[in-house]
C-alpha cells in the first residue's frame, strides 16, 4: 500500500504544479494517471503545439512546460502510478481515503486532488452496436499480447501509426491474413511505416482496403466476420479472426462520475473558496472542475492548486498553523 | 461589424439560424457553443477531437481542410465527403447562407 498526504489524480499540468504547492507546505503527493507517462493532454495530445500564455513564458511548447513542470517539483520527490485508471474511492476506517486503481495498486491518503482533466484517455470505439459483444472475443482496441495473432486472421482499422506499425509487424510472418482497412487512400503516419505498408501491399503480404469503413461485426460467441462499405464496392462480407480498431484514444470521465461528487455537464462541480467538493477531503481542481466563471486555462489550473493546498493542510494539520511565506526569502527550495 | 447567417441542424433535425460576427475570430464549433447547442469542443479547437464533426450541406468553398484536420477525421467516426471539423471552420463574410449539420457523437 502507498502512503502519503495527497493523493493526486491525473498527472497532467495541474496535477504537478500541486506537488510543488503541496511541497512548500511540506506536504507529500503521490500522482496516479491512467497513461504511462506524466503530462496529461500536453504530453499525449499536444506536445509539440506551443501555448502563450503561461506568465513569465511568452512561448513554451507543451511537452516543454511538462519537462519543466517535472523539474520543479524533483525535489518534492512524488510518487507516481502511471498506466493504471483509478477505479475505486472508499474511506476506511481510520477516515483515510483508500484509492485503488486498474491493476488493484491501492493507496491512502487523508486528502484526495482530482485533476484529472478531460477524464481518463480510453481508445475510440467504432460506434456499433454489437461491438461490445466481442470485445476480447475477436475485437481488441489496444494490442497487448501480440503473440494471440499468430496464424490468425486480422484486420487493421485506422490511418495513424499504430494502425500502421501493427499492421507491418503482424504481416511479418506472424498472423496468417493482414488486412488494412482505412478511410482515404493516404495515410497520415510515419512516411517511413506508409511506404513498407505500401511495399508489403504490392508484395501481397498486407491486404490494403482504402475508401472504406468497417461498418458491422458478427460470430457466434467469437468475432467471425466484419462487413466493411467501400466506396466502389459497397459492403462486403469478410471473414476474420480477430478486428483491431486503431482510432486513437479519446477522454472520458470514467469511474469518477460514480465517486458521489456532484457533477455537472461532465465535470466537478466546487467552491472557489478553496476548490473542494461536496465530499470532505477531495478536491477538483483544473479543467476538470466548475464554477461560475471557471476557464479551462493551465493557469488557472495552476492558482486553484495552491489555494486548494491550504485547505489540505488545515485538513490534515488542524493544531498546526500555517505561516505563508514567499518562496524568495524562503532561501531556496527545501525538499524532502 | 459585420453578423453573417449561419444554419445548424442538430442530432434531432431541428434547424437552427445562428448569426455570427466575423470580426471575433470565432470558429464554427464556438458558435456553436455559444448558442449552447450540443458541441462539446473537448480539445478547445486545436482540431484534436472529433467532437465537432459537423457535414457541410450548403455548396459553399470553404477552405481546404489541413493535414491535422483529415487525420482527425481518420479516427472519427461517420465521415462522410462533406464531413469537417467546427473548429476549423472560420466566421467570415463568404460563409453567409452556410448550412451545416452535426455528426452523430461516437464519445
Amino acid at each position: 500500500m502507498i502512503e502519503t498526504d495527497i493523493i493526486i489524480i491525473g498527472a497532467g499540468p495541474c496535477g504537478l504544479f500541486t506537488v510543488f504547492e503541496a511541497g512548500l507546505l511540506k506536504l507529500r503527493c503521490h500522482l496516479i494517471d491512467s497513461l504511462p507517462i506524466a503530462g496529461g493532454q500536453l504530453a499525449e495530445i499536444y506536445p509539440k503545439k506551443p501555448i502563450y500564455d503561461i506568465p513569465g513564458f511568452p512561448s513554451v511548447l507543451a511537452g516543454d512546460l511538462v519537462d519543466n513542470l517535472m523539474e520543479q517539483i524533483k525535489p518534492f520527490h512524488p510518487g507516481f502510478t502511471l498506466g493504471e485508471r483509478v477505479e475505486q474511492v472508499k474511506k476506511d476506517e481510520d477516515n483515510m481515503f483508500l484509492v485503488k486503481s486498474s491493476r488493484g495498486t491501492v493507496h491512502k491518503a487523508p486528502v484526495i486532488a482530482i485533476a484529472g482533466g478531460l477524464g481518463c484517455f480510453e481508445p475510440r470505439k467504432p460506434p456499433i452496436a454489437k461491438i461490445s459483444d466481442f470485445e476480447d472475443k475477436g475485437v481488441d482496441y489496444i494490442v497487448k499480447d501480440p503473440e494471440k495473432f499468430a496464424n490468425k486472421r486480422v484486420i487493421i482499422s485506422g490511418g495513424g501509426d499504430s494502425a500502421l506499425d501493427w499492421a507491418l509487424y503482424l504481416a511479418n510472418g506472424l498472423a496468417s491474413e493482414v488486412s488494412l482497412v482505412h478511410r482515404r487512400s493516404s495515410f497520415r503516419g510515419h512516411p517511413d511505416s506508409v511506404d513498407k505498408v505500401m511495399a508489403m501491399a504490392s508484395k501481397g503480404k498486407i491486404n490494403l482496403i482504402t475508401e472504406a469503413e468497417v461498418v458491422d461485426v458478427s460470430g457466434n460467441g467469437h468475432l467471425e466476420s466484419v462487413q466493411i462499405k467501400q466506396k466502389q464496392e459497397g459492403l462486403i462480407d469478410k471473414s476474420v479472426d480477430h478486428w483491431l480498431p486503431l482510432f486513437g484514444l479519446t477522454p472520458s470521465l470514467g469511474p469518477i462520475a460514480d465517486w458521489g461528487l456532484n457533477i455537472s455537464k461532465n465535470s466537478i462541480e466546487v467552491d472557489t473558496f478553496d476548490y473542494s467538493t461536496n465530499v470532505p477531503g477531495i478536491f477538483a481542481i483544473g479543467d476538470i472542475n466548475t464554477y461560475p466563471g471557471k476557464l479551462k486555462l493551465i493557469l488557472c489550473g495552476f492558482h486553484e492548486a495552491t489555494l486548494m493546498v491550504q485547505s489540505a493542510f488545515k485538513m490534515i494539520y488542524p493544531d498546526q498553523k500555517l505561516s505563508f511565506k514567499y518562496t524568495t526569502v524562503m532561501g531556496g527550495i527545501k525538499g524532502f | 461589424m459585420s453578423v453573417i447567417n449561419i444554419t445548424v441542424i442538430d442530432r434531432e433535425g431541428e434547424s437552427h439560424n445562428l448569426e455570427a460576427p466575423t470580426d471575433m475570430n470565432m470558429n464554427l464549433m464556438e458558435v456553436c457553443k455559444s448558442y449552447e447547442l450540443p458541441v462539446k469542443g473537448t480539445c478547445g479547437g486545436m482540431a484534436m477531437c472529433a467532437s465537432c464533426h459537423c457535414y457541410i450541406e450548403s455548396d459553399h468553398d470553404l477552405n481546404e481542410a489541413s493535414d491535422d484536420e483529415e487525420d482527425m477525421l481518420d479516427q472519427a467516426f461517420f465521415v462522410e465527403e462533406n464531413s469537417r471539423l467546427g473548429c476549423q471552420i472560420f466566421v467570415e463574410d463568404s460563409l453567409d447562407g452556410l448550412v451545416v449539420r452535426l455528426a452523430d457523437e461516437s464519445e
